[in-house]
């Protein structure tokens, strides 16, 4: 049988047990389970037993019982309360004092007898929309609650999906650790020998531009001496040596005749081979007459500038959600003018310019093909080695993420676990707002601006007997002088997973609504419908 | 800040003034006594021979004034001296510029009308001076001639001198003669007609011009503000020496004690509206309203001095007995050795005249009679606007108004209105609601007429200078705004950006502004909607001192000379707005930030942007004290604090005060968490509500007050002195307080409390607590224990309390609700009261006397009721519920007599153990005759 064959039955029974209702009398207020308590022309007592009043005292406008028993149908004591019967709809009680306050609260009427208000029964349409939505939201609950259990099995399955790779994935962890401990004793043992001819090769280089160097400067002390010696007699003299200003050796300006013999080692003139020990002592500062400038004081190469290329490559293995604290750093910064400098700091190296090398330096010969043979097998060694670990660090990248996946209260079925790297969205007016459930909550301005985060998944924070019915994202972007912003996000039972509104009740504290199959709790048996609309 | 006029400087000043970080005012944008020319150049005169000479030759008197001219022996600058013997026991003591080189200011719309007078009598005069007499008690007003001097005596009393320490000092309008030369040559020009114009009327003393020129005489500048000063020096001050007074009290508003302290070594305390942010307690900075009005108060006697002048004023009190340890000032009692204690105060303003009542008393409530004759009485509430308010900056959009509103009927909670700041607008445009977020503002109007409930909206005097704005336009069109010192419209930044501010002191303007509340006009209003007027110091927030340039025009005045009217006024057209909207018909219901003297006769005050605080909890009830002592009684602080979020237990203790001061309004700044009354737990709320819903039994007794503050000018919130003037110990407290002369109410505010010590005034009189009816004697500390459900309230013995006992959702619910009669019996069985009732919210008690005012009286063991006003009329459904007597004995029976000669016996039950008498059910009807007789 279908359930709205049921309410229709249920529809039709209500007349009939209304009227019985409503033919027993009982003083106004009074709901029929404690009818028994007002027997009319018998003293009253009250129901807190306090004390006993004739029984027309009750409902006389005027309060004798400390618990407001014995007015139950005026407004006259504090803390009473009234029962409308509303038949068509739902019973209730309201407090004593919406008794004739000119305000219609029963829909049946019956709390406004006299103050004037014009009321109108509406217990009969209100009981029919009610039943409406009730009929919607039990086909909702119904239909979603359906899709529950698809969730549950499928989060059943995905859950076992990556328990399995899990277990995969050590397994070739086992595997790749192995790989890579075989292969760095394979990259070391082609290393040694590499390293061993490299250096040989070096060192013979070494030897070699050491020759080189020598030789040249010879030439250039022959050079010198020829210049300097501008007599042509084979030596080079006090006078001929005064006019290189260069070499004062206290940078007066003046280069005496003394501090010229000095120089000489003591000596008036030098002859060249005298001049081998003079030319050591003043070759860093002699300039030869074709240029006049002193050189430029030789830079040392910054070696440091190029470090640290390699480890910016790391974060690329970062999973994707740690890019997203990365964002809200920035963002940070961009409130908060003082962090310039430091960003100005944190400018990326710029590309190191070419060290200057004496042009006149030749440079390294070929390895020759021995060391060259060493060199390729080593590589290949360090190749093969880095290849194994990079595929091990996916793995293990692999793993954390799905440990971290799994770690994640999903809820009691793992039913909220599809939610799990989805993003909703809702736009307003003015802004889009994005929940992306386990991971964050964020707010972007529709024209132009950017993202704002509105909290990142905290946890679940409902009530005790429904946990699951309320997230909590916290520490979003701070708020001036205020805390950080943070969403709370409320969970109905829905069809469809949408995000269904937001609000900021408070200054950064924001409130979603969000529809979901995975809340949708199994529907009420026909039975207990029917008994919970039906209670006169 | 170097560019006055760039936009940088500008952004660089309203960042400053709305997001500076830090907590408390930013006290450099304030100025001191130093830093405000006329204030320091006045400060520096010290007391001593005064200049000023009385030409005695030149008296005249006539039927309703003497009038003198004064001479500065210094500067031959002539003055002219009025004095009035004005009915009700005042004298007014008015000076000017005899020939001032143009007319001066004198404060219009202040004064409810010319203060009737008496004749003054010559009873003798010679070279030295002149008698005149006051009239009764043998007081007397003697002027004397050199130097120059006031004062008034009571037989051979003085009870009151001025300028007899010679601060009199009028700075005399100049043309300006310093190096400055007008490129126009205008000046020349002006100092030609001043030559050719005789000066001080007598040939042989010629003015002499040989003041010297100093600083801040022809402009001043602070902070990066120029301000011009074309008329030049301009100030005025005078002294006042109360002879016998140790207590001065009132000139709010002052985050202060309710005792005034001495200045010395200090600043004055400071009287000009401003917008302070994040204001501090327990100092004499300026806040946003001023009222120049001083009581003095002795055991002897109770005495007033209102300051007519709406300038800029400081004033400096010192006493000769400050300072002086108790010991001390036993020794000189011992030793007889002592002068008797006397206080000297000073009054500084920046320009207009002189003007002073002085309201000779002689008891607090003469005062309080003489100042209403004056300026006039607490406009008469509608009964609703007594309950509770519920406000936040802000309530987002009508959704959330619904919610809250449905809120407070889910958790039991009384309120009457809703308030909604300036986010209700769209873009700060007054009169206009955002379209989004308050699409149909008539139906949430209707949802809250529907539970009988009311709202406030904001609409400020700042104007967004937007040509797609009406209200900008056709102020722009009219001429209507401020003009800057050149002629153009003033523009300011405020809340909406570039605003320009509408010149209410024009009557032509304030008739139109009233005329945007008629509900064609104001799209969206109905009749259950008020409103609320705030920044309107003004608020300019590029401005110097966060207000107006005091070069700014209003027609031919510059601001400098009323700028404390502004925020009246803003007021007063806003109110007048709202009774025309209705036909006459209904009472307004306003509230303003800026107020000055006369302001209680348009509606509400708050006391601006205070924090979540304990001390600023402390200093609501001396700030309300103060403004109720000088006219204002209509007055609440912003329960729980605006700025900062409130701890639980501040927040309840605030409501616990709150829902015993006149105003009761919770209200939020926007960067706050929410605080609605539930959302603390379930006890807070019990304790909340239990609060909220003692105000609304309270509200006939309340509503009671006002109706006597109405027509008599007695405050409603008093300081006990007011009530026990010659119970010294009363003097100075502010920590507790009088509702009416019959509620004495020591509310919590001390953060974990675990008792209170209320003094208890009244030797040979009783207190009631209210709570647990029992019995304390007067002229006591009495120690309370408390818990946080402890509001310590006492009713005198003597007195008779109405309530309603049935508290509902809102005032207008409980309209037609039975009175339950609260009877405290004096030592001597006896006890009064009152019982008001009308329709709670027209004119209709005034113009066609439609209420109910009956004396209850109780009396060799009969209670009584008697019609109070013969002349009036008026029905009502509600009826005597109860009767509760405190203080009684068990009788033997009770008898009720009915005006239709039928008598019945009442039911009653006696509680022996408190002496308390519960009077079952009377049932007679709350507006005729009747009595209970106790046998």
């Amino acid at each position: 049988m279908s359930c709205a064959h049921l309410l229709l039955l249920m529809s039709l029974a209500l007349p009939m047990r209304t009227g019985a209702a409503v033919e027993i009398q009982r003083p106004r207020g009074v709901p029929l389970s404690k009818r028994q308590f007002y027997e009319e022309n018998k003293p009253f007592t009250c129901l807190d037993g306090s004390r006993t009043i004739p029984f027309d005292r009750v409902n006389d406008d005027y309060c004798d019982c400390k618990d407001g028993s014995d007015e139950p149908g005026t407004a006259a004591c504090p803390n009473g309360s009234f029962h409308c019967t509303n038949a068509g709809f739902r019973p209730a009680f309201i407090p004593s004092s919406r008794i004739n306050d000119g305000i219609c609260d029963c829909c049946d009427t019956t709390d406004e007898y006299n103050s004037g208000a014009t009321c109108q029964n509406t217990c009969r349409e209100l009981g029919r929309k009610e039943r409406e939505s009730l009929q919607i939201m039990a086909e909702i609950t119904k239909e979603g609650f359906m899709l529950k259990q698809q969730l549950i099995h499928e989060a059943k399955r995905g859950q076992e999906d990556k328990q399995g790779k899990l277990t995969e994935l050590q397994g070739s962890k086992k595997g790749l650790e192995e790989k890579v401990e075989a292969l760095r004793t394979v990259k070391e043992t082609a290393e040694d020998p590499e390293k061993e001819a490299k250096e040989r090769h070096l060192k013979a280089w070494e030897e070699q531009k050491e020759v080189i160097r020598m030789e040249k400067d010879k030439a250039r002390m022959a050079a010198a001496f020829l210049e300097l010696d501008d007599d042509a007699d084979g030596y080079v003299s006090v006078a001929e040596l005064q006019s290189h200003l260069e070499l004062d050796p206290d940078s007066d300006g003046s280069l005496t005749e003394t501090e010229t013999q000095g120089l000489l080692g003591g000596a008036d003139k030098v002859d060249t081979s005298t001049f081998e020990s003079v030319w050591s002592g003043i070759k860093d500062k002699y300039l030869s007459e074709g240029q006049s400038d002193p050189p430029a004081p030789v830079e040392t190469p910054q070696e440091e500038e190029t470090r640290d290329f390699v480890s910016d490559h790391d974060s690329d293995h970062y999973p994707e959600d740690y890019a997203g604290e990365e964002e809200d750093v920035e963002d940070d910064e961009e409130d908060d003018d003082h962090e310039e400098e430091e960003e100005e700091e944190k400018v990326p190296p710029t590309v190191p310019t070419p060290e200057k090398r004496e042009d006149d330096e030749v440079s390294m010969p070929p390895y020759d093909a021995e060391t060259q043979s060493l060199i390729d097998a080593a590589q290949k060694a360090r190749d093969d080695f880095d290849e194994a670990e990079r595929a091990l660090r996916e793995v293990d990248d692999q793993m954390k993420n799905l440990e971290k996946e799994i770690g994640f209260d999903f809820g009691p079925s793992a039913e909220f676990a599809y939610l799990y790297s989805q993003c909703y969205e809702l736009s307003t007016s003015e802004y889009i707002y994005r929940l992306c459930p386990f991971n964050r909550v964020s707010q972007k301005p529709k024209f132009g601006g950017s993202e704002t985060n509105l909290g990142v998944w905290g946890q679940w924070v409902g009530p005790e007997d429904n946990l699951y019915s309320v997230m909590k994202y916290d520490n979003g972007l701070g708020c001036w002088q205020g805390p950080n912003r943070s969403t709370t996000v409320k969970l109905t039972c829905g069809k469809e997973t949408v995000v269904t509104s937001t609000s900021e009740p408070s200054r950064c504290e924001y409130l979603m609504e969000f529809t979901t199959p995975a809340v949708c709790q199994e529907p009420p048996s026909l039975d207990e419908v029917l008994h919970g609309h039906t209670e006169l | 800040m170097m560019d006055v006029h760039g936009m940088g400087p500008l952004l660089v000043l309203w960042l400053a003034v709305c997001l500076s970080g830090t907590w408390a005012v930013d006290r450099g944008n304030f100025k001191t006594c130093d830093q405000s020319a006329f204030c320091k150049r006045q400060r520096a005169l010290k007391p001593g021979q005064s200049p000023y000479r009385a030409l005695l030759e030149t008296l005249e008197l006539t039927n309703t004034k003497l009038t003198l001219q004064l001479i500065n022996d210094n500067n031959k600058v002539r003055l002219l001296l009025e004095l009035y013997r004005l009915q009700g026991n005042m004298t007014r003591v008015k000076i000017n510029e005899l020939k001032p080189l143009k007319p001066r200011f004198e404060v219009p719309d202040v004064l409810i009308n010319d203060p009737p007078t008496e004749p003054l009598s010559l009873l003798s005069q010679d070279e030295n001076g002149v008698v005149l007499s006051l009239g009764a008690d043998s007081q007397r007003l003697i002027v004397s001639a050199k130097p120059f001097r006031l004062d008034i005596m009571e037989g051979r009393e003085v009870l009151l001198s001025l300028n007899s320490r010679g601060l009199l000092a009028f700075e005399h309008l100049r043309i300006r003669k310093d190096t400055q030369v007008d490129p126009e040559g205008t000046e020349k020009k002006e100092e030609t007609d001043a030559a050719n114009e005789p000066a001080g009327g007598e040939e042989e003393e010629t003015v002499k011009e040989d003041e010297k020129v100093e600083d801040g005489m022809w402009e001043e500048t602070f902070k990066s503000h120029k301000d011009s000063k074309p008329n030049g020096p301009s100030s005025i001050s005078l002294d006042f020496s109360l002879p016998g007074v140790e207590n001065v009290y009132g000139i709010p508003e002052h985050a202060d004690s309710l005792k005034l302290k001495t200045t010395d070594g200090g600043d004055p305390y400071r009287l000009f509206n401003l917008d302070v942010f994040q204001y501090e307690v327990f100092n004499p900075m300026a806040l946003y309203g001023a009222i120049p009005v001083m009581l003095s108060h002795s055991a002897q006697r109770t005495m007033g001095i209102f300051w007519l002048n709406a300038a800029e004023t400081w004033v400096d009190i010192s006493s000769n007995t400050a300072g002086k340890t108790v010991f001390g000032q036993m020794l000189d009692y011992v030793q007889g050795s002592s002068e008797t204690p006397q206080t000297d105060v000073r009054w500084i303003s920046e320009s207009g005249i002189i003007d002073v009542f002085i309201m000779l008393g002689p008891t607090p409530t003469d005062v309080f009679s003489q100042y209403a004759s004056l300026t006039g009485t607490q406009a008469f509430p509608p009964l609703s606007s007594l309950a509770y308010h519920q406000c936040r900056w802000n309530y987002n959009d009508q959704e959330d108004v619904a919610a809250v509103d449905q809120g407070f009927d889910e958790h039991d909670i009384p309120y009457d209105f809703i308030w909604l700041d300036i986010e209700h607008t769209d873009g700060k445009r007054y009169f206009t609601w955002d379209p989004h977020k308050f699409p149909q503002p008539k139906d949430m109007l209707q949802g809250l007429v529907d539970k009988r409930r009311k709202m406030v909206t904001i609409v400020d005097p700042h104007i967004k200078v937007d040509s797609n704005y009406k209200i900008h336009n056709e102020i722009r069109s009219k001429g209507f705004y401020v003009k800057n010192k050149d002629g153009g419209d003033y523009e300011g930044w405020c809340w909406p950006g570039n605003s320009g501010y509408p010149d209410f002191t024009n009557p032509e303007m304030r008739a139109w502004w009233a005329s945007m509340f008629a509900y064609d006009q104001y799209e969206g209003s109905m009749e259950n909607m008020y409103t609320w007027n705030d920044m309107n110091e003004p608020s300019v927030f590029n401005g110097p001192e966060v207000t107006m340039h005091k070069d700014a025009l209003h027609g031919k005045w510059e601001n400098r000379d009323l700028h404390n009217l502004y925020g009246l006024y803003v007021q007063r057209a806003t109110a007048e707005g709202l009774i025309e909207r209705s036909g006459g018909v209904e009472r307004p219901f306003v509230l303003t930030r800026a107020f000055f003297a006369g302001s209680q006769r348009y509606g509400a005050v708050w006391t601006g942007d205070n924090a979540a605080e304990w001390d600023h909890l402390k200093i609501s009830i001396p700030m309300c004290l103060s403004l109720g002592l000088v006219g204002v009684s209509f007055c609440g602080a912003d329960v729980g604090g605006f700025f900062k979020s409130p701890s639980t237990e501040l927040l309840v203790r605030w409501y616990q005060t709150g829902a015993y001061q006149p105003f009761f309004r919770a209200h939020a700044h926007l960067d706050t968490p929410r605080r609605e009354p539930w959302l603390f737990g379930p006890e807070n709320t019990a304790l909340i509500r239990e609060a909220v819903r003692q105000r609304y039994a309270l509200l006939p007794y309340w509503y009671q007050l006002f109706y006597h503050a109405h027509h008599t000018g007695q405050p409603v919130m008093r300081p006990l002195w007011v009530e026990y003037p010659q119970d010294t110990a009363t003097f100075s407290m502010d920590d507790q307080f009088l509702l009416g002369k019959d509620l004495l109410v020591h509310p919590v505010t001390e953060e974990g409390a675990r008792g209170v010590t209320a003094y208890l005034p009244g030797k040979g009189e009783v207190w009631f607590d209210v709570h647990t009816f029992q019995k304390h004697n007067g002229a006591q500390n009495l120690y309370i224990p408390v818990t946080m459900s402890s509001i310590p309230v006492f009713q005198r013995g003597g007195s008779i309390i109405p309530r309603k006992a049935r508290v509902r959702r809102s005032s207008s619910c409980m309209e037609h609700d039975p009175y339950t009669l609260f009877v405290a019996l004096s030592p001597k069985r006896f006890a009064q009261g009152e019982l008001y009732i009308d329709d709670g919210h027209t004119f209709n008690f005034d113009k066609q006397k439609q209420f109910i005012h009956r004396r209850l009286s109780f009396a060799n063991n009969a209670l009584s009721s008697r019609n109070l006003a013969p002349g009036s009329q008026f029905t009502t459904p509600s009826w005597i519920e109860k009767i509760v007597i405190l203080g009684a004995s068990k009788p033997s029976k009770v008898t009720l007599k009915t005006p239709d000669g039928k008598e019945s016996l009442l039911e009653f039950e006696f509680d022996a153990s408190m002496s308390v008498l519960t009077l079952r059910k009377p049932g007679v009807n709350a507006g005729v005759d009747w009595t209970v007789v106790l046998q």
